[in-house]
């Protein structure tokens, strides 16, 4: 479905590396997730994708149309949502859709069955002006007018960033159902929770790719031993951790520590004993299971 | 085609949505040459005439009995040779003189017509010419009494002659020179403002993956302003014709079409602003100081193009407008048609035409 072979993208005449040597391969169908953080490149990527930026060098193919030469038909068949809101903030929702449905040369009538689902939830408000909306219904409206098409492939820059808890897991919902209607879905996200719910995933950092593989594989690649660690003096607690003789990783992650060891033998007596030596008390250690965002702090230091 | 219908539509939405749009679009040009207007007319009351009777007759009686009882005019004196006419213009006593022409109620009688000559003091030129208009008028009333009772109607004419500005320099200058800006100011301050907010906001690269071509977006974007700026054309004369008396000699058809090549001009030149800025604040400033003050300072609107410096003047070449205010007053104080300001309308032509190819070439169907 989309092949992307070799992608370099430089900005400010090559001073700015914003993508190096990128290589992915998306089959049809697929719910393909692209993690990193602002900056990674993600962006960059999409609107290479979306026939928006040309490489430096690098093919890249969706359906076996060309980004740089077929964009005329690439623009037919994509669907893009950017990641900053881009709909006219002072047509209604109902006028919004209209005119992209007009623009796409369909109707809302003709494809409504796809956008049915979403479009109610924001259908009684058909009448307000889209810049009224609140940040979810505004995804939500912009996921239609970039289905209504019917599209062949759906581009997601950032859907989720700036948008509530609840609302954010509708929208995973929204993908899955889409899925199944055979789109192919490229979503990006800083977000590691929602790496879960991809089919596959890609971790891209400066402009690299990290690791592409399934979420779960991804986890299973993890080849080390995880504390959670959590003691009264979390401060102190990262201090020392530091001393620690065969130390690999040490995180803040929310209230407890994610730690790593070098040593495969490392286990939670031994921290213990060590914390101890160093007076801390209420001590809490715990070997969990990683999730994608220690993946990638592990897939990043090793790539530093 | 549905596509570019839904493009113009929503673009009316914008404009009408829009107060600041709105306001600069219906608002500004009325209020301009209102503006203009009033600062040049003031109301004619008590207007000092000398009176050259030559026939002296029951028929010139009535006349000047007429024009002095409406209220507009005051006699100062009654002369009999043309040195005094000359001499109290000079010494300013006077601002408008009518001559009745020898065996005035004769002519009348035997041929059906005779003649009345106004002489005006047109160094203020504007009130010069409603001088002239308001003593037509009383006169053309008189004809018409004489007339309601008669077969075989009677003309009285009216010969009008401008002291001292004949050619009426400087009068209704404003309506062309107006026109110009108004028409800069919403055609192409305003399009390169809607297409850069396009880009400002993000809708452009919406836009640009949609199987909409270059030229439906430029086209669909523009089209809006297109009949705008005609209905704007169409209101300034209007007021022009209506409150200040200006007349159109020439033919309107062709004051309207030099205008429309105008129009699709200075949108070229709006269209080629937004595509070398990203911001609507940019445009702006671009517009504002490449565009109005040249057509302000330097099209002759206000300043005099050949009272300016030389290399002022070789600059003067490249300023569109100039062209066009050179044109349209041309055919409205003059009458010209086509053949005399073909020049002008070539000139426009071929700015457009490269303007408008450099601004296609330029649109950009990607975000670099």
């Amino acid at each position: 479905m989309v092949k992307i072979e070799n992608i370099t993208k430089t900005y400010e005449k090559g001073k700015v590396k914003a993508l190096t040597n990128i290589n992915l391969s998306i089959e049809k169908g697929e719910l393909f997730g692209l993690i990193g953080p602002d900056g990674a490149g993600k962006t960059s990527l999409f609107r290479i994708l979306t026939s928006l930026l040309i490489p430096d060098s690098g093919i890249v193919k969706i359906m076996n149309f060309d980004v740089v030469k077929d964009y005329k038909e690439i623009r037919k068949i994509t669907g893009y949502m950017p990641g900053k809101f881009s709909l006219y903030q002072d047509l209604s929702v109902e006028e919004n859709l209209n005119f992209f449905a007009s623009v796409f040369g369909t109707t809302v009538k003709e494809n409504y069955s796809l956008i049915e689902d979403i479009y109610v939830q924001i259908e009684p408000f058909k009448k307000r002006l889209a810049g009224k909306l609140s940040g979810g219904m505004k995804q939500k409206l912009a996921l239609s007018c970039a289905l209504i098409h019917k599209p062949e492939i759906l581009v997601l820059d950032e859907p989720t960033t700036g948008v509530d808890a609840v609302s954010r897991k509708e929208f995973w919902e929204m993908l899955k159902k889409l899925k199944s209607e055979g789109i192919t879905i490229l979503v990006s996200t800083p977000y590691m929770d929602e790496a879960s719910l991809c089919d596959r995933i890609a971790l891209i950092q400066n402009g690299e790719i990290l690791s592409v593989d399934k979420p779960l594989n991804i986890i299973n690649q993890f080849n080390k031993k995880l504390f959670a660690i959590r003691t009264s003096n979390m401060y102190q607690l990262m201090q020392d951790l530091k001393q620690f003789g065969s130390l690999n990783t040490a995180f803040l992650f929310g209230q407890v520590v994610h730690f790593t060891s070098k040593n495969k033998n490392t286990n939670s007596e031994e921290i213990r004993f060590f914390l101890k030596e160093n007076n801390h008390s209420d001590i809490f250690i715990k070997e969990i299971v990683p999730s994608i965002e220690d993946c990638f702090m592990e897939f990043a230091k090793n790539e530093k | 085609m549905n596509k570019f219908k839904a493009f113009v539509k929503k673009e009316f939405y914008h404009i009408f949505r829009d107060k600041r749009t709105m306001l600069i679009l219906f608002g500004m040009p009325i209020v301009q040459i209102l503006l203009f207007g009033f600062v040049i007319t003031t109301e004619i009351k008590d207007v000092e005439i000398a009176i050259w009777d030559k026939s002296k007759d029951e028929v010139t009686q009535k006349i000047t009995n007429k024009i002095l009882g409406s209220g507009y005019f005051k006699l100062v004196k009654n002369i009999d040779n043309e040195q005094e006419i000359y001499n109290a213009f000079k010494k300013g006593t006077i601002k408008e003189a009518l001559i009745f022409e020898n065996n005035f109620a004769q002519n009348l009688n035997n041929r059906n017509n005779a003649n009345i000559q106004i002489i005006t003091d047109a160094s203020d030129p504007n009130i010069a010419n409603l001088i002239v208009n308001y003593t037509s008028a009383i006169v053309y009333s008189y004809t018409g009494e004489l007339n309601s009772n008669l077969t075989i109607p009677m003309q009285i004419k009216t010969e009008s002659t401008m002291l001292y500005n004949s050619e009426l320099k400087s009068v209704f200058m404003f309506v062309p020179g107006t026109m110009a800006m108004i028409l800069m100011l919403v055609s192409a301050m305003i399009t390169s403002i809607a297409i850069t907010r396009e880009k400002e906001l993000g809708t452009m690269e919406v836009l640009l993956v949609s199987p909409l071509k270059v030229s439906q977006i430029i086209i669909g974007k523009v089209a809006p302003y297109i009949v705008l700026s005609i209905i704007n054309v169409i209101t300034i004369i209007a007021l022009a014709m209506s409150i200040f008396h200006m007349p159109i000699v020439g033919s309107l058809s062709l004051l309207i079409a030099v205008s429309i090549l105008f129009i699709f001009m200075a949108l070229s030149l709006g269209i080629l602003i937004s595509t070398v800025t990203n911001d609507q604040q940019t445009a702006m400033m671009i517009s504002m100081f490449a565009l109005m003050l040249p057509t302000i300072l330097l099209s002759g609107f206000i300043f005099p193009i050949e009272n300016m410096p030389k290399i002022l003047q070789w600059l003067t070449v490249i300023i569109p407008p100039k062209y066009y205010i050179s044109a349209i007053k041309d055919i409205m104080l003059k009458g010209s048609g086509l053949s005399y300001i073909w020049k002008d309308v070539a000139v426009l032509f071929l700015m457009t035409l490269v303007l408008l190819g450099l601004s296609i070439k330029k649109f950009k169907i990607r975000l670099e």
